[in-house]
């Protein structure tokens, strides 16, 4: 994290320079971010990037565009790192977007086009987007017996009433002042979330709660990291019997494909899964409550069969294969099958006490 | 029951109907359908009467065309040339009597044929205006000028004489013809076309003309030279036809077949000529005035399947290729493109012929047509055929012709050119189709449409498609260049922002780095740039990884 970004910044721009006082093609250099570049990484139990990496030319017709898209991305980041202040990333997009003189191109259409340069701008200088002052929508909330510091302000994580704390796109300024908790339980869904809060499962239990609201942002994973951290608290994911859960789990865990240059920087890789898997709807009986799989539901779990940090456990193998064989999904709802507040105080403690992860 | 009429009574209404007689009913065979074909057909006889003579006399022609106007449909034409000029005793009936020629018995390059030419014109002009024909000729610079004025006797097919004068003015300069019929017509933009295309296909000849209107036109010259002038031939054996067979037979010289074979023909030597009669199974002694019409057909099947030599070709004259080239030049120097081929000389039924093909593309403006604009190729007129026989413009019935044909059997998407179905392509070109030979093959005397031999469309559609291909590699060049062009601008376009984007990255100056993308990116107008696909190609990436 000691990154001078800044430096960095200025490093891309003296080599286009350079590149054109020697009247050479101006060039960025930009590792491959795709599945045939990202390898996982045993040992760290992490996904990363390969060493493959591929030259952004200016004058090449295919790049050009992207050429210059970059260079604005990475001078508008100058900018607000000069003035310490942040932007999210549709901020930039309306920053940037206009049309060039004399034609009727603009140098960005949607703001799809400069999310992914920011990416780009991440990996080929090798920083964080947090750390280029970009900032996403929040996503996520979080809740337990926690007090932090937050641009001076100090929040207690258990008086938030029923909300929770929204978690923010940049969390690595925040400072732990006080973390009495003994686990880090994910929840993949908010509404899963609020029932759990509403039931005080966190004091009960004493953990914190977190809600990722489907696929978790950067911040919630990095939340997620530093408690596991800097706190040595243990981390169970708790997310639907699917393909999907099981993906949520892993992104928390090992890091994403999309995101493979992050994964050391937010991932947690001793993260564990909880539930809810094919077998515990046998376990606890839930068979009624579950749910037809559809075709891209098999198609994804037949794919995950064959992630290597799926493969390497037999108990992974066997749920996957479970899902396929049997053709179902539960999502967590499944649970109040049973009455609602089957989950808080049945499901969860025999879960934990029994130890029954899935790694 | 009604009388029956004996054969006497029909033979007294029997009589012999002369060609002038046939002609003056049918005058559309000559070409005079319509008021604005014929005046058309009067500037263009003349004309190419005076460029022949001309040219067989070795002098560059000048020439004058003048078109007055007397009335609503009358007009007076008038052409006058520095060609040798005609003998006194020969005027009348070059221009009094029809089928009179030089040209008819003998096999050489010409632009007239049958001698009907001019003759046919001063009937026409005594059969809707009644004014003779006058005619100026000097044949030396010393020698008085005869005049005459003339009207052709449709019964004998003769000419009358109405008044005839020496006189001492001078006419015609040095030496040369005038002529000038008064006739009915209507004035259209034809004639000019018609000098604009002959001036295309004679590019040694000077043309100046007047319109009605006083409007004066010159169409220079762009070569200095003539043509080096074609030789007479001889028929070729595979050409022969029956009654052609049957009169030289008579008039010939020779004592036998053999003989007669070796002077009357051309490629006949000792060795084909006992060929052929023995394919014919004729004796070599046979006399020739003695074969009976069973010898003679036995004759041109011996003539057709021997093995002779192709005819000489040193009997045709071409425009030439540099020369069509320079005189489209001259005729269209707006033109994006042009390009002339000239064809080796091929053969159909024992006659040399040759064609030569030009094109001209990309004329931006002329005459106040609509502009086209380049990238606008959703709907473009098709091109502009302009067919020439013998270096004369055919300007009627082109889609009777064989060069039409040929032209639209080619497919000219291969060329880079749209084309519908079998039909002309479009764009904003025109094609010259240039046959010359010894005997052109014309579908009527009017001489408007190339009859459609195999072998001429055949070596025609091969001419097109040679610069067809030249013309593709023109246009394929250009949008090169197009492709080139629109990439520099988008690199250009980009200059700005990146220019000020490393600006602000590196602290320098905006300006000064963007003089220097710009100078960059104006210095690689001509280097290829880099492929190196960055997403997926990974063979790209291991090149990168080994520098």
């Amino acid at each position: 994290m000691a990154k001078d970004v800044k430096k960095e910044l200025q490093k891309l721009g003296d080599k286009i320079l350079q590149d054109i006082e020697k009247k050479e093609n101006p060039s960025i250099e930009i590792p491959i971010r795709a599945l045939s570049n990202v390898v996982f990484d045993k040992k760290l139990g992490q996904l990363t990037l390969g060493d493959k990496t591929a030259k952004r030319y200016y004058f090449n017709v295919a790049h050009a565009k992207k050429f210059m898209q970059t260079a604005m991305v990475a001078s508008f980041s100058k900018q607000l790192i000069d003035q310490n202040i942040h932007a999210s990333i549709r901020d930039m997009f309306y920053n940037l977007k206009r049309t060039l003189p004399d034609s009727n191109e603009n140098t960005f259409d949607e703001q799809s086009e400069s999310d992914p340069i920011i990416v780009d701008l991440e990996v080929a200088i090798d920083v964080l987007r947090e750390q280029l002052h970009l900032t996403t929508d929040r996503k996520g909330i979080v809740a337990g017996n926690v007090i932090i510091q937050d641009r001076g302000d100090s929040i207690d994580w258990s008086k938030l009433g029923s909300g929770g704390w929204s978690i923010p796109s940049t969390v690595d300024e925040i400072t732990f002042k006080k973390v009495e908790a003994e686990f880090v339980l994910v929840v993949e869904k908010n509404a899963g979330f609020e029932r759990l809060h509403e039931d005080k499962f966190w004091q009960k239990h004493k953990c914190i709660l977190i809600g990722t609201g489907g696929q978790p942002s950067r911040g919630t994973r990095l939340l997620i990291q530093r408690l596991n951290q800097e706190h040595k608290l243990p981390v169970y994911v708790f997310c639907d019997a699917d393909a999907y859960g099981a993906y949520i789990y892993s992104v928390i865990k090992s890091g994403s494909i999309s995101l493979a240059h992050v994964s050391d920087r937010i991932s947690t890789p001793s993260a564990k899964f909880l539930g809810l898997t094919i077998s515990d709807v046998y376990e606890y009986d839930l068979k009624k409550a579950t749910i037809k799989a559809k075709d891209v539901d098999i198609k994804r779990a037949k794919e995950m069969l064959n992630y290597e940090w799926f493969k390497k456990n037999p108990k992974w193998q066997k749920e996957l294969n479970l899902m396929i064989e049997k053709g179902i999904k539960a999502e967590i709802e499944a649970l109040s099958h049973k009455g609602l507040k089957f989950m808080s105080e049945t499901y969860l403690p025999d879960k934990l006490k029994k130890k029954d992860f899935l790694d | 029951m009604s009388e029956r009429k004996k054969a006497e009574d029909f033979a007294k209404e029997q009589k012999e109907i002369s060609v002038s007689e046939f002609f003056e009913k049918n005058k559309h065979l000559l070409g005079f359908d319509n008021p604005t074909k014929s005046l058309l057909m009067a500037v263009k006889e003349a004309v190419d009467n005076s460029l022949d003579a001309s040219e067989e006399a070795g002098i560059l022609p000048d020439i004058t065309v003048k078109i007055k106007q007397v009335d609503d449909n009358t007009y007076i034409v008038s052409v006058a040339d520095n060609g040798p000029g005609i003998v006194k005793e020969n005027v009348p009936r070059v221009f009094g009597k029809l089928l009179y020629g030089s040209k008819f018995h003998r096999l050489l390059q010409g632009r007239g044929q049958q001698g009907i030419g001019i003759s046919s014109v001063t009937l026409y002009a005594q059969l809707t205006t009644g004014v003779p024909t006058k005619v100026w000729s000097k044949v030396e610079s010393k020698k008085k000028t005869y005049y005459c004025e003339l009207h052709l006797n449709t019964a004998k097919n003769e000419p009358d004489i109405i008044k005839e004068d020496e006189i001492e003015k001078d006419v015609v300069g040095e030496h040369g013809v005038k002529v000038e019929m008064e006739i009915h017509g209507r004035y259209r933009k034809t004639v000019e076309d018609y000098l604009k295309q002959t001036s295309v296909s004679n590019p040694f000849a000077k043309i100046a003309y007047t319109a009605p209107d006083g409007t004066k036109t010159i169409f220079p010259r762009s070569v200095n030279e003539l043509p080096k002038p074609p030789k007479r031939m001889k028929p070729h054996p595979h050409g022969m036809e029956f009654g052609i067979l049957q009169r030289l037979l008579q008039n010939t010289s020779s004592r036998t077949l053999q003989s007669f074979l070796t002077n009357e023909f051309s490629s006949v030597g000792q060795q084909s000529a006992k060929e052929i009669c023995k394919l014919a199974k004729l004796p070599e002694d046979s006399k020739p005035q003695e074969l009976d019409r069973a010898a003679i057909d036995k004759l041109i099947k011996g003539m057709q399947t021997a093995k002779v030599q192709r005819p000489p070709t040193d009997c045709l004259s071409p425009i030439g290729s540099a020369e069509l080239e320079k005189s489209l030049k001259k005729e269209y120097p707006n033109a994006e493109f042009i390009t002339s081929i000239t064809r080796d000389p091929e053969v159909y039924r024992g006659f040399p012929f040759l064609v030569e093909v030009g094109i001209v593309y990309g004329l931006s403006d002329e005459s106040g047509t609509k502009k086209k604009k380049e990238d606008d190729e959703k709907k473009e007129d098709t091109i502009e055929l302009i067919r020439f026989a013998n270096r004369v413009p055919l300007l009627y019935q082109q889609s009777a012709c064989a060069l039409t044909e040929a032209a639209k059997d080619v497919d000219w998407r291969r060329y880079n050119l749209s084309q519908s179905g079998n039909n002309l392509p479009s764009g904003p070109m025109k094609l010259v189709v240039h046959i010359c030979s010894v005997w052109v093959p014309f579908m009527s005397e009017s001489k408007e449409a190339v009859a459609a031999y195999p072998e001429i469309i055949k070596e025609t559609k091969l001419a097109i498609q040679d610069a067809g291909r030249k013309l593709s590699s023109y246009l394929s060049g250009k949008r090169r260049a197009g492709e080139q062009k629109r990439r520099m601008q988008m690199f250009d376009r980009y200059a700005g922002e990146v220019s000020d984007a490393i600006a602000i990255l590196t602290g320098k100056n905006d300006k000064d780095i963007e003089k220097k993308l710009k100078a960059l990116v104006e210095s690689r107008v001509h280097i290829k740039e880099e492929f190196v696909d960055e997403s997926t190609d990974t063979k790209d990436v291991k090149k990168e990884e080994k520098k």
